[in-house]
């Protein structure tokens, strides 16, 4: 495989594509909702008109899941909405001045004008399913770049000066930790791709996968070229079929092209990608749990240092980014870490995928600039909430906080976020109206916690365990205020003593409910009760 | 190897490279209260009963596996250190049943120990009181679930000293239970060589000899690091 046959690969395909094209979108959102049979349905209407100008393309999540299956049909752009197998022929027949029976939706709503789209540019475009949909849209020719013509030490110069920092939640700098695996010894080093994404409510990962795998293996092996490893793994949850069978066949396409493998583009360089099918503890998206995993032990975190840049799987210097940190090398490299430094705020650049869920109008999956604003993404492009007012926005899952109304003009950004008590995390951003007594939320992540604990440490095991008892004891009216202040207490100490980031960010959601709903625990509390404490 | 100084609670200490915190502090006389370490395994970091402060590091480490560096500040017995080491004692005892009057361990039991070195009079915290197995299957040790803290020495024991790893952890969070083999009764382990080093090895009335009564259950776990150091220096 060289240069010229990988352009002509994407110009055939693109010479091969009939003038409209109707796009549907098999991702698993849609999916549960029929999308496999609608689409089947398209293919057959397609046929039954006996035009030569239409084709049916499965793609990927096109974002608006909540209102799907989604078709749209090119060129000219026309968007249906809650599509059922039915209305099929009538979307044929529109073409042609019928009326379609499916209803309209609005591609110029803010939900859609209102994104920034880099790791999800082809998603909703091309076919998931086929390397060569991929390549038309000029996929594999960062690696190509990459391999002839930068020096390892050049890509980790270009990550660096992106600014590109870690969307699994911390928002470490990438470029830096590309430089310490470069830096370390091994006999060999590994690269790993963490798709275990548990956070309930998130499905950024999941809809990355299952819409363009290809970028993120794309990613990924730009990153071994970066750090000098020849064998990749990819961790992805059991829980997501459709995104393991994709990704199986992206490694086998891309195997079958010689973009992945042995001596990729005639550059002597080699890398494999495996996938490691996690069985969806939590825990185990921790990423010392996760190797001790790849490894086949038991899914349990241990103490940093040594970091897995240092001592990773098998002892090796590994190098362990999220699925959409990877998503973004290849437009890094394909555009220049200076365009991705112009794309959000000081401390954060480029975009980020947020899980839109809750009460909102339309929920789904988008992709906006760092630093747009809660308002701009929960009330211009999520609709707001149905009937009610927005009540808080909670980020970052279990690990994160919720954030009342009042701060909603807060720029979605890792250090604003952090600084109104909560945390961007991997992307999850759960709407929640008047209705919602926020104890019963802490209360839902507690437990949430509570269960996915390993177990390991004390302070997490016994301390989650306590604190879920004790908002059980807060939500049956019958704490006293003496008992809350011990629960904050708890809370502190499980945050400063727990030896992984479950523990030691479990207590998150009850300490910002805390700060911004005091009142809401306050009035469950039994002033005149007196609870004698436990007597040895 | 390379001598390290640096100063424990105001006092100027050496250690050497490589070193924990923890060594070099029992070195200088300096006492850490610890529960999962054990001398002659691999250290896990997992109670944080040695957690201690270090300037100018955001987070408190623990003592067992971080090693001393050179000019480095620790401090092992403020006021937050010791609030934290007496909720993690008593997130303990409330989280099983620990009823020392009647323990097999009463009186030599290294969770009795630390509850009375960090003066726990009382607990705070609701007792759990979950209903635990007590396994009595094998010929001369049995294991009292109501006892376990989970601090996996016997687990370490058995694996790194004996080789045979019988022992493992089941199940996530609070239900997590120490088992044997593919948790089968003890006494129908196929792998269990009966040679007591888990018996040695654990810190509570957990793991017991079988016809031993209240306060009888008294052992040296530090005999476990006598064994590796003679097994190390044969050759
Ligand atoms: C309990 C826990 C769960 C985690 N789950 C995930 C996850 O599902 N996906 C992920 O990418 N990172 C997860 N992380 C963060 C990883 O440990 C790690 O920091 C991340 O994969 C690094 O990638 P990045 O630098 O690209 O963000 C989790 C961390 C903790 C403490
Ligand atoms: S903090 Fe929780 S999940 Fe992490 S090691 Fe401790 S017990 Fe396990
Ligand atoms: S008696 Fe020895 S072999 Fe048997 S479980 Fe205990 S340590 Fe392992
Ligand atoms: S049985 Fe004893 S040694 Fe084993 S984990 Fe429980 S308390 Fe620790
Ligand atoms: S799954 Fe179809 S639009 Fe997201
Ligand atoms: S003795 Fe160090 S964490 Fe248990």
């Amino acid at each position: 495989m060289d240069l010229s046959e990988l352009i002509e690969i994407a110009e055939h395909e693109r010479a091969s594509r009939r003038s409209i094209r109707i796009r549907c979108c098999t991702a698993l959102g849609c999916q549960s909702a029929g999308a496999l049979s609608l689409k089947q349905r398209l293919e057959e209407a397609a046929t039954e008109v006996e035009r030569q100008d239409i084709e049916v393309i499965g793609v990927g999540c096109m974002g608006l899941c909540g209102n799907g299956p989604l078709v749209m049909v090119d060129p000219d752009g026309v968007l249906y909405e809650h599509v059922r197998a039915a209305d099929a022929p009538s979307i044929v027949a529109a073409l042609d001045g019928g009326e379609a029976t499916a209803p309209l939706g609005d591609p110029q709503h803010p939900f859609f004008t209102g994104q920034k789209r880099i790791v999800l540019e082809h998603s909703g475009i091309i076919d998931p399913e086929r390397i060569e949909s991929y390549i038309a849209a000029g996929g594999y020719q960062a690696l190509y770049h990459v391999l002839h013509e930068m020096t390892p030490a050049d890509v980790i110069d270009v990550i660096t000066r992106s600014g590109l920092r870690g969307r699994g939640g911390a928002g470490y700098p990438t470029g830096l930790k590309w430089a310490t695996v470069a830096k370390s010894h091994g006999n060999r080093k590994f690269v790993v791709c963490n798709a275990d994404e548990g956070d309930p409510g998130a499905f950024m990962d999941r809809s990355i996968i299952e819409s363009d795998p290809h970028k993120v293996l794309e990613g990924m092996a730009i990153a071994a070229y970066a750090v000098g490893a020849d064998q990749g793994y990819v961790y992805v949850r059991a829980e997501y079929p459709l995104a393991i069978q994709r990704l199986q066949k992206a490694i086998a396409q891309a195997r079958r092209l010689g973009v992945l493998g042995a001596q990729i583009f005639d550059a002597g360089f080699t890398f494999r990608v495996d996938i490691r099918v996690g069985a969806g503890a939590f825990v185990c998206g921790e990423e010392t749990a996760l190797m001790a995993s790849i490894e086949g032990r038991r899914g349990q975190p241990r103490p940093r240092p040594p970091y897995p840049a240092e001592s990773g799987l098998w002892g090796q210097p590994t190098l362990i980014n999220n699925v959409e940190t990877y998503a973004n090398i290849a437009p890094i490299i394909r555009h220049g870490a200076e365009w991705f430094a112009s794309i959000g705020t000081e401390t954060s650049k480029g975009t980020k995928v947020f899980a839109l869920t809750g009460k909102i109008r339309h929920t789904g999956l988008i992709e906006v600039p760092m630093g747009a604003t809660l308002r701009q993404i929960v009330e211009e492009m999520g609709g707001g909430v149905p009937d009610g007012h927005v009540k808080a926005v909670q980020t970052g899952g279990p690990s994160g906080g919720c954030i009342p109304a009042t701060l909603l003009d807060t720029p979605v950004d890792y250090e604003s976020v952090q600084r109104v008590g909560s945390i961007m995390g991997s992307g999850g951003m759960v709407v929640m109206d008047d209705a919602t007594h926020m104890v019963d939320v802490a209360h839902f992540y507690m437990e949430f916690c509570k269960d996915e604990s390993c177990g390991k440490c004390i302070p997490c095991r016994a301390g989650t365990a306590q604190m879920l008892h004790m908002l059980d004891v807060i939500r049956a009216g019958q704490a006293t205020p003496a008992d809350l202040e011990q629960l904050e207490q708890l809370c502190l100490m499980v945050k400063e003593t727990s030896l992984c980031g479950l523990g030691q960010s479990a207590p998150n959601p009850v300490l910002s409910t805390l700060k911004y709903f005091r009142a809401e625990y306050e009035a469950l509390l039994n002033h005149n009760a007196d609870r004698a404490t436990t007597e040895p | 190897m390379a001598a390290r100084t640096f100063t424990i609670n105001d006092q100027l200490v050496s250690g050497r490279e490589g070193e924990t915190i923890l060594e070099a502090a029992r070195e200088n006389g300096i006492y850490i209260p610890t529960l999962c370490h054990l001398d002659g395994v691999t250290s896990v970091g997992a109670c944080r009963m040695c957690l201690v402060e270090i300037e100018g590091s955001r987070t408190l480490r623990p003592a067992c596996v971080t090693q001393v560096v050179e000019g480095m500040v620790v401090h092992t017995d403020t006021e937050r250190l010791r609030n934290y080491r007496r909720i993690i004692i008593e997130l303990l005892f409330a989280e099983r049943n620990h009823i020392c009057a009647v323990c097999v361990a009463n009186g030599h039991c290294e969770l009795q120990n630390l509850a009375i070195a960090i003066g726990m009079d009382h607990v705070r915290f609701d007792y759990a009181f979950p209903v635990c197995e007590v396994d009595i299957s094998h010929g001369r040790f049995g294991i009292d679930h109501n006892r376990c803290v989970l601090c996996t020495r016997c687990v370490r024991v058995c694996d790194e000293v004996e080789g045979v790893h019988t022992w493992d952890i089941a199940g996530r969070g609070a239900d997590a239970r120490v088992i044997t083999d593919m948790r089968q009764p003890w006494g129908e382990s196929t792998s269990c060589t009966s040679c007591g080093k888990c018996l040695l090895a654990c810190p509570t009335g957990a793991i017991f000899r079988r016809g031993a009564t209240v306060s009888e259950m008294e052992r040296d776990p530090t005999k476990i690091a006598f064994i590796v150091a003679a097994r190390d220096q044969r050759w």
